[in-house]
């Protein structure tokens, strides 16, 4: 059971280190923004008090604020929100939206490279 | 499609077919992938057959929906499981506690209806999260203050239905409480307190209406769906001081904990705070040696050559400047009594507190502020957490007692000494303690099963010494109910009563603390 949560990250990361060429629009992202701002901002954002954040830095990946980062994939963040991982809980249907969660994925993917 | 125990598969069908004419078709959830998300992120039967999935889940949007949703429940007897933000993680987050329920999501039902900063008053709907009302009242520039708990995205409803408690004078949620709006198993809607008065002026400013007063029925129970409820607030202060006070010996306890609960009981100190040992905490390699194997002579010789506490309660005060400082004054004129007690000031802000003040603290729950800081209470690496909470006695025998017991149980059932010293006792309610105690839990299935069988021996080791839990997983509310035993379970019994007069169908919440329907009762016992 365990080799499964094992598997779980592993194939997350890969899916984080994978490139991701997606171009957004700058209203999705805005959405994405303020969806963000509620409903992961509070675990993963910047300052004191920040499991999330704290977490992802105890476990090395840099940078630990997901908004930093440029490399995550939408597959990527769309497993997380609806599997949980570690103590992340998942998110259901009546908080997170579908669109919500293309619109944070398309935030959370704004500054990536092609 | 799963199935809800005990219904056919076409009646299902039909039932939701008409859930989705009833409240929207992308409104009930049937689909594997979506009913999943209402699992118990951290549920103790990981990876086990035990645990308890949804068949389907239901979110409506206002009252007349949720009638609507009962109403076809009753006609096809389908056991519905009542959620609110379903954020309840450590005691069983959006999951029910039998296997197949549909649950009755009321996130959607979000509406902040009134905040009032001149009586200190909300009424909201059971969607709403500490956070949303925390901005409402932000954008508002209102002067009061929510008393979140620790984790910020829970519901004041739901939270006040669970007997949760925070930080502030404000702290018993249930207690704060002022007037519901119940929809009951058979659709009708009730309204407590002076709600039941048409076109009410003061539903959030007095409770207890006419007659006999109901609203205790409908917490840590499966009698009603509360779709409103009314809170009191706490007016903005204008300070907030803290104090430390230290004592060096052992047996300082006894006198420490009953200054400490005069002070809470006169109502000098308002606010939760703990009562601990640092000693607990230290990393010093000389004092973990000490924990190990020292005496109490050996710890308390180490406080004299380290000047630190043995014991050490910080005691919070919200009010004005000038009664905050008498409050503390008076305070450590009253522990003065303790041979050697020392004091030291805390923290000390004025309200309301500007961006840079509150950036630089940790946790701002204290302070009326929503966070989820207390999520790192398991470590980086933690995939959840389960408590266990009993109630002890407000005094310093009581708490040594239980430090004992409960460490006694973890060495016979785990072979690793028990870490009770380092679990704090809270005042989040008056007159008593409450510990609340840490169960890491794991996607690891033996892990979790003796996590489990340690966690029951501590329940009937409580029992035995007469404590008992203020509220559990969902995992546990047999267990516990079932220590709750007086006169043969009479209160088990009245508890039935009521729920085969209100809920004869039995569709409300089965085996919430407890209470199964009559037709399930048997096979339940």
């Amino acid at each position: 059971m365990k080799n499964a949560r094992v598997g779980l990250l592993l194939a997350l990361s890969l899916m984080i280190t994978a490139p991701a060429f997606a171009a957004p629009d700058q209203d999705q992202i805005e959405k994405g923004h303020k969806v963000y701002d509620k409903w992961c901002f509070p675990c993963h954002g910047t300052g004191l008090g920040k499991p999330g954040t704290d977490s992802l830095a105890a476990r090395g990946q840099k940078p630990a604020v997901l908004e930093e980062r440029t490399d995550l994939t939408v597959p990527a963040i769309k497993t997380f929100v609806r599997h949980g991982v570690l103590f992340m809980p998942m998110f259901r249907k009546t908080e997170v939206s579908d669109a919500d969660l293309d619109a944070i994925a398309a935030y959370l993917t704004r500054n990536n490279k092609p | 499609m799963r199935v809800p125990p005990g219904v056919s598969p076409g009646d299902f069908s039909d039932a939701i077919k008409q859930f989705q004419q009833a409240i929207g078709k992308e409104w009930v959830f049937t689909s594997d992938e979506d009913v999943d998300l209402y699992r118990d992120s951290y549920s103790p039967f990981w990876h086990e057959q035990e645990e308890p999935i949804p068949s389907a889940a239901v979110a409506p949007d206002g009252v007349e929906q949720v009638q609507a949703v009962v109403k076809i429940a009753n006609h096809y007897k389908i056991p519905l499981w009542t959620i609110s933000t379903g954020k309840n993680l450590g005691y069983g987050g959006s999951a029910p506690l039998l296997g197949g329920s549909v649950v009755l999501d009321l996130k959607r039902m979000n509406r902040v209806l009134e905040v009032n900063d001149k009586n200190h008053y909300a009424l909201v709907e059971p969607g709403v999260s500490y956070f949303d009302l925390y901005r409402y009242i932000q954008d508002k520039n209102l002067k009061v203050w929510i008393d979140p708990p620790d984790p910020g995205w829970g519901s004041p409803v739901g939270n006040a239905l669970e007997r949760g408690g925070g930080y502030t004078p404000m702290r018993d949620h249930f207690d704060c409480h002022c007037g519901m709006e119940v929809v009951l198993a058979n659709g009708d809607v009730v309204r407590t307190g002076m709600g039941a008065l048409p076109n009410a002026k003061t539903w959030q400013q007095y409770k207890y209406g006419f007659g006999p007063y109901v609203d205790g029925i409908f917490s840590q129970s499966n009698f009603g769906v509360v779709t409103k409820m009314g809170f009191w607030l706490f007016p903005q202060p204008e300070a907030y001081l803290s104090g430390n006070v230290m004592v060096s010996r052992h047996d300082d306890l006894y006198a420490l904990v009953e200054v400490f609960a005069n002070l809470l009981n006169s109502g000098t100190v308002q606010a939760t705070t703990t009562v601990v040992s640092p000693l607990a905490f230290g990393r010093d390699p000389e004092l973990a040696t000490l924990r190990a194997s020292g005496s109490t002579k050996d710890l308390e010789d180490y406080v004299a050559r380290k000047n630190v506490a043995y014991w050490s309660v910080s005691l919070p005060f919200y009010g004005s400047a000038k009664v905050v400082a008498a409050q503390w004054e008076y305070a450590r004129e009253k522990f003065s009594v303790i041979p050697g007690v020392k004091f030291q000031d805390g923290a000390s802000y004025r309200f309301p507190l500007d961006a840079d003040q509150l950036a630089k603290i940790t946790n701002p729950v204290p302070f009326g502020v929503p966070s989820l800081q207390t999520f790192s209470i398991g470590g980086s690496h933690s995939q959840g957490h389960m408590w266990f909470s009993p109630i002890i006695p407000m005094t310093g025998e009581a708490v040594l007692e239980a430090q004992q017991v409960f460490d006694q149980v973890f060495k016979d059932l785990s072979g690793a000494p028990g870490v009770s010293a380092s679990f704090p006792v809270w005042s989040f309610f008056a007159r008593a303690f409450v510990i609340i105690y840490f169960f890491p839990i794991e996607h690891d299935v033996e892990k979790n099963r003796r996590n489990r069988e340690i966690f029951k021996r501590l329940v009937k080791t409580s029992a035995e010494r007469g404590w008992g839990e203020y509220r559990t997983h969902t995992a546990f509310m047999g267990n516990i109910s079932d220590a709750y035993s007086f006169n043969d379970h009479a209160l088990r019994r009245l508890h039935e009563t009521m729920k085969d007069a209100l809920d004869p169908n039995g569709i409300l919440a089965a085996g919430k603390c407890g209470i199964w329907p009559k037709a399930m009762r048997k096979a339940k016992a």
